[in-house]
Order: C-alpha cells, then sequence, then structure tokens
C-alpha cells in the first residue's frame, strides 16, 4: 500500500490538525454543554502537545518536550480551576447552559 | 509496512475516532470515557516519538487525576442533559463549516511550507529520555519550571477558594469575640437578700 508510508514528521502534524479541528467542532457543537466544552479544550492542548513532541523528535530537540511538560501543567490547573467554576456555576444558576448565562452581561 | 508504521496508523485511527465519540456523544460520562482512551492512545504515539517520560505523565496525570475529576464533577452536577441536546442539530453545520475551515487552513500550511519535506528523523538520541529531560529541565529552564509549581499552587488555591463552602452549624471558636470580652459580659452580681432564719 503506498498510501500509508511509514510515518514522517508531515504525518504527524496532519494527525494533530485532524485533532486540533475535531475539538475546535466540538467547541461549536456543545454550546450549552460546558463540561464538554472543557474536555474539547483538553483535546485541543492535545492536538498542539502532539506537534510540539513531532517536532522535537525531527528537529533532535529536546526543548519541545519542556514546553509540553508546561503545557501539561497549566493544562491541569486550567481544569482544575475550569471545574471549580462549573461547580460554582451550577451551585448559583442550577444549569450548566453557557447560553443561559447571558446575565454575566454587565 | 513496518510494526512501527502499523501502529501509527491504528492508533491515529482510534485517536480521532475516540475525538469524534468526544464531541458527538449524548452522555457527559460517556464523553468523559471517550476522552480518556484519546489520552491513552495519544500516548502510545507519544511513545513512537521517542518521548518516553511524557508518555508515562500523559497517563499518569490526565487519566490519572485529571478524567477522574472530570468524571467526578460529571456525576456530582446533576443536570438534565437531554434539554442541553436540544440544539445539537442546529449548531452541526457551523461547527462541520469551522472544524473543515480550520483543517483547510492548517491543511495549507503544511502543505506549503518546507516544514513536511525536512529530513527524516535524526536517530534517536541514546540514552535516557527522563534523564535528557530532567537535566534540561532542572538546568536550562530551572525558572520556568519554578513558576510552574507556583501555577500549581495559585490553582489550588483558587480551586478551593472558589468551591469552598462555610458551614453553618460548625462549632468553633472566635478569638477575637474571646479577646475582646469585658468583665461586665460574664458576670452579673445580684443582690439577692439573705433568708430570714425561721423563727
Amino acid at each position: 500500500m503506498s498510501l500509508l508510508t511509514a510515518p514522517t514528521l508531515t504525518h504527524y502534524l496532519v494527525l494533530g490538525a485532524i485533532l486540533f479541528a475535531i475539538s475546535m467542532a466540538g467547541i461549536f457543537l456543545n454550546r450549552r454543554n460546558v463540561i464538554v466544552m472543557l474536555m474539547a479544550i483538553e483535546l485541543m492542548l492535545l492536538a498542539v502537545n502532539l506537534n510540539f513532541i513531532a517536532f522535537s523528535r525531527y528537529l533532535g530537540d529536546m526543548a519541545g518536550q519542556v514546553f509540553v511538560f508546561f503545557i501539561l501543567t497549566v493544562a491541569a490547573a486550567e481544569s482544575a480551576i475550569g471545574l471549580a467554576i462549573l461547580v460554582l456555576l451550577f451551585r448559583n444558576t442550577g444549569s450548566i447552559d453557557v447560553e443561559a448565562q447571558g446575565r454575566l452581561r454587565g | 509496512m513496518s510494526f512501527q508504521t502499523f501502529t501509527f496508523y491504528a492508533f491515529a485511527a482510534i485517536l480521532i475516532f475516540a475525538a469524534l465519540r468526544v464531541i458527538t456523544t449524548r452522555n457527559p460520562v460517556h464523553a468523559a470515557l471517550w476522552l480518556v482512551l484519546s489520552f491513552f492512545t495519544a500516548a502510545g504515539i507519544w511513545m513512537l516519538l521517542q518521548a518516553e517520560f511524557l508518555a508515562i505523565t500523559l497517563v499518569l496525570v490526565y487519566v490519572g487525576a485529571v478524567m477522574v475529576l472530570f468524571l467526578f464533577v460529571v456525576m456530582m452536577l446533576d443536570v438534565n442533559f437531554d434539554t442541553l441536546r436540544q440544539h445539537f442539530r442546529t449548531y452541526l453545520p457551523i461547527a462541520a463549516a469551522v472544524g473543515a475551515l480550520v483543517l483547510f487552513e492548517m491543511a495549507l500550511v503544511i502543505a506549503d511550507s518546507a516544514i513536511g519535506r525536512t529530513s527524516p528523523a535524526p536517530p534517536a538520541p541514546t540514552g535516557s529520555n527522563t534523564r535528557a529531560l530532567g537535566r534540561l529541565l532542572y538546568v536550562d529552564y530551572v525558572y520556568p519550571f519554578e513558576i510552574a509549581a507556583v501555577v500549581l499552587l495559585v490553582a489550588i488555591v483558587a480551586a478551593i477558594a472558589l468551591t469552598h463552602r462555610e458551614r453553618k452549624e460548625r462549632k468553633h471558636q472566635d478569638p477575637g469575640a474571646q479577646v475582646k470580652v469585658r468583665r461586665e459580659d460574664r458576670v452579673r452580681l445580684i443582690n439577692l437578700p439573705s433568708e430570714k432564719p425561721p423563727a
């Protein structure tokens, strides 16, 4: 099969791009559900990390992996605070519907 | 097709399928479980790229901690998820359009630049990946590392401060009130007439 050649840098970049596009669509698709929106953001960060690691491998520079390390740290902090805000939102309004949160507007 | 090539395509297919299920599944618990699968598969792909330490970290931190947190929150919130799904179909066209547009733009960038045509991978670095990463992290990137620790501390404090609820029925001391108290608040002298002895 000529299409399925051995993976090169382009293969990993295409995979990362597909993953990013899927999570982008997921954010639009789940406009009403904050939990799945947060999950889509996690997927997005995963796609970015995949690109970092692929470049790190194919350019022979370990610094890319250090950046993935920091992205993982910040993403963990982000999801923890995001879920805390989500719990607070549900406790105060009884809903996690983004569209219903219009009263935060000024 | 070598085994490594086969592994890459199999893992890539599983990863894309799992990611699609995350954003389209009806039940958020299932979405979280599909997300676990995609993280696990991504860890496998990172192994192929010889980033062993980060692959293990992804499994430990994400599958072990972050996804458990997600599942906790999903199960803790008593949300009627059916009402959230009512407008799913109305958002489908714009979501598909935006996703396709993002993919198209990225395809242009990847196809048109020289990054895809770089030389084949350099030989894998010998020695431990963890050792190399640790040397880089603790020597060249030690200040960012410290800042990352502070970010985590801030996240801990913020998450607790946001969700902590003061319990009303809790018994506790108020040292300020204890110190501020005066003698008149506590002791009251009553002048009682002494009882007369029976005659």
